[in-house]
């Protein structure tokens, strides 16, 4: 996972590198937890351009770390779904949760 | 009645999901699946596998076991271990349900495999293992490229 924080906007990019499921996001999860207490950002973008795979492990994922920027006051995004990621998002309703952007 | 079978066994450790999933997926592209096809049977693969390391071994070490046979124009996959079985197999695939919601699982994955998968059948003993087994339809590249003439004479 690569990671950019906007200081002006207060913006964390976290652009997701690999395939999501269970044994890859007990990785991402620690780092996305990380970068996020540090930079304390208003505002967290998943950018899933480069995830070819994804299975319902992404949706804890997704809603672990939504509670988590509850905690720190910060807003989540999702960008650049493809069409069967979005699929799986969509059946388990998460979109309503955490819009996504273009 | 088959034309092709395979059996695979590996050790319940969460570094072989992505392995189980690659490997049905080359095996099923033999039947000339699309991308979207493909796609299905992986997640639906990697659910099930997930749901025997974690739920069924709880992260203790176990054998996890897929056979998959090909017929002309279908995939079935078997998915099965040895450990601890579902108590409550209906209330296990209803949506967003989880015994393990403090590990962050979201409860979707029978969900997923059923909306994936054309079948998907469950047996499971409390105490002695729970064995998935799922079946798609592949339809043969004649019919698909008749669908796609169908849908775009319909578009224009």
């Amino acid at each position: 996972m690569e990671s950019k924080f906007y200081e002006e906007d207060k913006l964390l990019v976290l652009k997701i590198t690999s395939e999501i499921d269970d044994y890859v996001v007990q990785e991402i999860r620690r780092k996305a937890d990380y970068e996020m207490e540090r930079y304390m950002p208003r505002k967290v973008v998943f950018d899933f351009d480069n995830v070819t795979f994804m299975d319902s492990s992404g949706i804890g994922f997704l809603i672990g770390r939504y509670k988590f920027a509850n905690i720190i006051g910060a807003k989540l995004e999702m960008t650049n779904l493809g069409s069967s990621i979005k699929r799986i998002f969509e059946m388990s309703g998460i979109l309503k949760l955490i819009p996504t952007v273009d | 009645m088959f034309n092709n079978e395979m059996k695979l066994e590996f050790i319940s450790k969460s570094s072989n999901e992505a392995f189980a999933r690659v490997a049905v997926a080359a095996f099923a592209s033999q039947l000339d699946p699309t991308i979207e096809e493909l796609a299905d049977i992986k997640t639906a693969v990697s659910e099930a596998v997930t749901n025997s390391i974690i739920h069924g071994y709880e992260k203790k070490q176990g054998v996890v076991k897929i056979s998959s046979w090909l017929t002309e124009n279908e995939i079935i996959i078997e998915i099965s271990d040895k450990g601890k079985g579902i108590e409550n197999i209906e209330m296990a695939k209803e949506p967003l349900y989880t015994t393990k919601p403090n590990l962050e699982r979201s409860g979707m994955g029978f969900t997923i495999m059923e909306s994936f998968m054309d079948k998907v059948d469950v047996e499971s003993i409390v105490g002695l293992g729970t064995k998935v087994t799922m079946s798609k339809t592949i339809k043969p590249k004649e019919e698909k490229d008749e669908d796609e003439f169908k849908m775009l004479m319909s578009n224009n």
